[in-house]
């Protein structure tokens, strides 16, 4: 059971995004931006960071990485896939994702620990929790805010594509206090906050974050 | 040579807040002139000679595929004389 985790310049989670994947019970795999090659994984996970130094908009030429090239293709056959903060900003610029990860609303960076309830249990990611179970992970972005129309909002709502939500006070302004959202097949997952952060209370404000690790787990040994 | 000017804005729906920062410090430097201000980019694309109608085509495609998000943004490309 192989999780790869992609290095972009300027990614700066893949070690802790690694760390939580071995935590989870399965191997992380290093991937390269620069290399299409995806070293048969299982699954990938595009983790927190400035990718490209998140010049022209965050994300924007991540998405053109060779790597992205393979994870795109793959993740369009059914292969599990987390973006985490900046990876969630790549998924939506690659389109994997409906909509857009904008400034947050109060221009602040953001550094938090952070509740969000977990709403669809449904996907590879996210099946370890219960529906509306609600977690304590850390939140650290300066473009978290979920923006999109109207009627992705709509099909978001109703499709039950929403996987977290933000509990309390929105923190960057997100529509419809979006913290994750999936694809309509469910195996692609984007998520601000950062599990990989909360994966034991040693180094994190709790161990909830785990759950994303142990469900990938459960996902593969199905 | 020729400049090719791309205009970048965020859709008039999608909240800036870069640009409402800029609207509320006008006032306190004395400046009351401004209802709205909304903030974009601009790119200023160089070629040799004259621009070509499938020059331009490409360019069109480049700020459609990379120059902008067009989930969020619109552009408008134009030459710049």
């Amino acid at each position: 059971m192989r999780v790869g985790v992609v290095t972009f310049p300027g990614t700066l989670d893949d070690r802790d995004a690694a760390r939580a994947v071995r935590a989870g019970g399965l191997e992380a795999i290093e991937l390269w931006h620069g290399d299409a090659d995806l070293k048969n994984v299982d699954a990938v996970i595009l983790p927190g960071g400035f990718s490209y130094g998140d010049y022209l908009r965050c994300g924007a030429i991540s998405r053109f990485a060779p790597v992205m090239t393979s994870i795109i293709e793959q993740a369009n056959k059914g292969m599990p896939l987390l973006g985490i903060c900046n990876g969630f900003q790549v998924l939506c610029e690659s389109h994997l994702l409906p909509g857009a990860l904008t400034r947050n609303s109060d221009l602040h960076f953001l550094c938090k620990d952070q509740v969000i309830s977990i709403e669809n249990t449904n996907t590879p990611w996210t099946s370890s929790f219960s529906k509306g179970q609600e977690i304590l992970i850390p939140l650290k972005n300066g473009e978290g805010s979920f923006q999109c129309d109207d009627a992705t909002l709509a099909s978001l709502e109703g499709e039950k594509r929403i996987i977290a939500r933000y509990v309390g006070e929105n923190p960057n302004g997100s529509r419809n206090l979006i913290a994750g959202i999936t694809n309509t097949r469910g195996n692609v997952v984007g998520l601000m906050p950062h599990p990989e952060h909360a994966i034991d209370t040693l180094t994190g404000p709790s161990a909830d974050g785990l759950g994303f690790f142990t469900s990938i787990l459960n996902a593969m040994v199905k | 040579m020729a400049k090719i000017v791309v205009d970048v804005m965020l859709k008039p729906e999608i909240l800036d807040p870069q640009g409402n920062a800029v609207a509320s410090a006008l006032p306190r430097l004395g400046f009351t002139f401004a209802t709205s201000v909304r903030q974009g980019k601009r790119f200023e694309i160089e070629v040799a000679g004259e621009p070509t109608p499938a020059q331009l085509a490409e360019v069109e495609k480049a700020a459609e595929v990379l120059l902008s998000n067009p989930v969020i943004e619109n552009y408008v490309v134009r030459v710049e004389k």
